[in-house]
């Protein structure tokens, strides 16, 4: 990380991601999935953001919501200084090269009827006017970068592998020169030997282009190993935001010590030094969320206070936020 | 077998091919390996490796065709699984060798009450009446730790979620006391505080009931703290064979080591950049007559491309199948 002032890329305040649910015959709205419930971070230049927790946990609503990909409900983005809450249409299409998006399946995101080329370029097509010569060369330039043969410019995304696949969708994202990037559990679909590869790709081309990341992701390993700070959520809401090594170190909320205890470690002797915390219960559903803490049905810590009152993130003295009645 | 204990299942030299329209394919290559009384055996490999082929293999789940099996024996109980008539088989499945599947979504009937479904293989195979199995299915429920078991079994497989559904799963699949359970990635559908629970669950239950198990799975962090010995495949073929902690710790063959150092870990040092395996897993085609792995091998020789390694057994029950010894550095010498 650089010294001195770090200065925010994207700041979210309060961020609202509310989805109605419609029934009936008239489809009246009878309630909402608070799939995102006021979120506030910042993430700085150059750096990498974990966002974990479990599926349903909002992180992907969360990652769309930021981009724009929604009409959010409540709260403010900010990206370099300007809020983009509210831009709608032609502003907001302005404003794409700046941001963008590597999806989870990269079979699912790659339209198949197009060649690896075509779908590299479209973000070009779309955003840029480039001659057919510059338009190629861009082409070639980012599969050079992200280590797809030139060879294969002309072949379909069903003729790759999912690594390679992944490739492709990274080659997409980074044509537009993106300052920040959503990566949304980009490594979720692929083998353990080929997730390796694609996440220090990752890290090689944050270096070389000064990317600034959001890497949405469950797997808490990998958030480890590139993660500059992360945040955990639970059912909407951030309960943890903490440098990287505090955080694996030394999890405040009872929600983030479970979930690491709960990870499996490849290591057989390590079985019986670790202290497994199992949780009691599945997650609540996020239409209905219980009063007080969302964590408060299955903490293993809960006291009274919690089932009443939302407990307050805030800052603690080492830096981290933390959400939770015990640290008062 | 390590501790001389006569095996439950004893499976050797199985060969599974898929007649497909652009060839064969073969899937499983001259595997053999055994299950102990009480043990559990971990299987871990990636995507196309042949582990779920393998296992469904030998109780005859694959679809023939495009499936065939070309060779080998699975031997249960003094019988050959793979000789059994249709019938002879049924009788086996689900009452003797029970089978958990990856997705509890999709593998429960959405049109039938989990009590139904929990109830159908006691009144198949136990000869139970409705009553008594509906008894039976309730106390289940309850082994496998799903609260309120006696008025959820009424309700639909929609009404759980997606923990409890493999819950429901395996409640099926141990119904009828069966000797040998088979999981196929049981917990890889499912986030890691519920897989905990699973985890917990089936450590729990060997403990009561003391079936062996075969645990198929990618992840190498579950294994290491669930299983008793591991089997690594890759290409369709058993590439080492160790018991658990054997293997973290001594690992032979150039994959196991490279996957083991590829993974990043919660705790412990954090390393700076990430060992990687370059290359992809091979596309699988005819039946290979070199070593699987030798276009990604660290320490790959002219012989890699020439034969396929044959199995060679080290002390304390760990085979490898790989020309390269980890131990001098060198070609290994038979």
């Amino acid at each position: 990380m650089f010294d001195g002032v770090k200065k925010p890329i994207l700041k979210v305040d309060d961020l609202k991601m509310h989805f109605p649910i419609f029934k009936g015959v008239f489809r009246r709205k009878v309630g909402e999935v608070k799939a995102v419930d006021g979120i506030s971070f910042e993430i700085y230049e150059g750096e990498t953001l974990g966002l974990v927790g479990e599926s349903g946990c909002g992180k992907t609503s969360a990652g769309r919501a930021i981009l724009r990909l929604y009409d959010i409900s409540g709260g403010s983005i900010e990206l370099n200084g300007q809020d983009i809450s509210s831009l709608q249409g032609d502003e907001l299409r302005r404003l794409r090269p700046e941001m963008q998006m590597i999806f989870q399946d990269p079979q699912a995101s790659l339209n198949p009827r197009m060649t690896v080329a075509s779908i590299i370029a479209e973000p070009l097509d779309e955003h840029k006017k480039l001659s057919k010569q510059q338009r190629m060369a861009r082409v070639f330039e980012l599969m050079d970068a992200v280590g797809l043969h030139r060879d294969f410019a002309n072949r379909f995304p069903h003729e790759f592998s999912g690594g390679q696949r992944q490739r492709i969708g990274i080659a997409r994202a980074l044509a537009l020169n993106p300052k920040f990037i959503v990566c949304d559990e980009p490594i979720a679909a692929l083998d353990v030997s080929i997730q390796a590869q694609v996440v220090n790709l990752l890290e090689d081309l944050q270096e070389k282009f000064g990317l600034t990341y959001l890497f949405i992701s469950h797997d808490l390993s990998m958030v480890r190993h590139l993660a500059t700070r992360v945040a955990v959520m639970y059912l909407g809401k951030i309960v943890e935001l903490a440098p990287r090594a505090l955080l694996y170190s030394d999890p405040k909320h009872p929600y983030t010590e479970a979930l690491l205890s709960a990870v499996p470690e490849p290591d057989p002797s390590s079985l019986n030094k670790r202290e497994r915390i199992i949780l009691e219960g599945d997650v609540p559903s996020p239409s209905n969320p219980p009063t007080g803490c969302n964590f408060s049905t299955r903490c293993p810590r809960v006291m009274d206070i919690c089932k009443k009152e939302v407990p307050e993130f805030k800052q603690l003295d080492d830096g981290r936020h933390v959400a939770c009645h015990l640290m008062d | 077998m390590p501790d001389g204990a006569a095996p439950i299942l004893d499976v050797s030299d199985l060969k599974t091919v898929f007649t497909t329209r652009g060839g064969e394919v073969h899937a499983v290559n001259s595997v053999s390996f055994q299950l102990a009384p009480g043990e559990l055996l971990g299987v871990v490999g990636e995507s196309g490796s042949g582990k779920s082929v393998t296992m469904m293999s030998l109780i005859g789940l694959l679809p023939m065709p495009p499936a065939e099996i070309r060779g080998g024996q699975v031997m249960f109980e003094g019988h050959d699984i793979l000789k059994m008539t249709p019938a002879q088989l049924r009788a086996v499945r689900g009452r003797k060798i029970g089978f958990v599947f990856q997705d509890p979504m999709t593998s429960l009937n959405p049109v039938f009450t989990v009590g139904f479904q929990v109830a159908e293989p006691l009144r198949r195979h136990m000869g139970m009446r409705k009553k008594q199995a509906w008894k039976r299915a309730a106390e289940l429920l309850e082994l496998v730790g799903i609260p309120d078991a006696t008025a959820r079994l009424s309700d639909y497989p929609h009404q759980f979620s997606g923990g409890m559904r493999q819950r429901v799963m395996i409640a099926i699949a141990l119904a009828c006391d069966p000797q040998v359970l088979i999981a196929d990635e049981p917990t890889t559908a499912l986030d890691v505080t519920i897989q905990a629970q699973i985890l917990e669950l089936v450590r729990e239950l060997r403990q009561k009931l003391g079936m062996a198990i075969v645990w198929i799975t990618h992840d190498l962090g579950v294994i290491a703290g669930i299983a008793d010995r591991v089997m690594v495949m890759y290409g369709g073929q058993i590439v080492e064979q160790a018991p658990v902690r054997e293997l973290f710790a001594n690992p032979q063959h150039p994959y196991t080591r490279a996957l083991l150092e590829t993974l990043p870990s919660v705790t412990g040092a954090r390393s700076k950049r990430l060992k990687t395996i370059e290359g992809q897993p091979p596309a699988l085609g005819a039946h290979p007559t070199a070593c699987p792995f030798r276009a990604r091998c660290r320490h790959v020789m002219d012989v890699c491309h020439e034969q396929n390694p044959a199995i060679t057994t080290l002390d304390a029950g760990h085979d490898v199948a790989c020309f390269w010894d980890a131990t001098t550095g060198e070609a290994r010498h038979v």
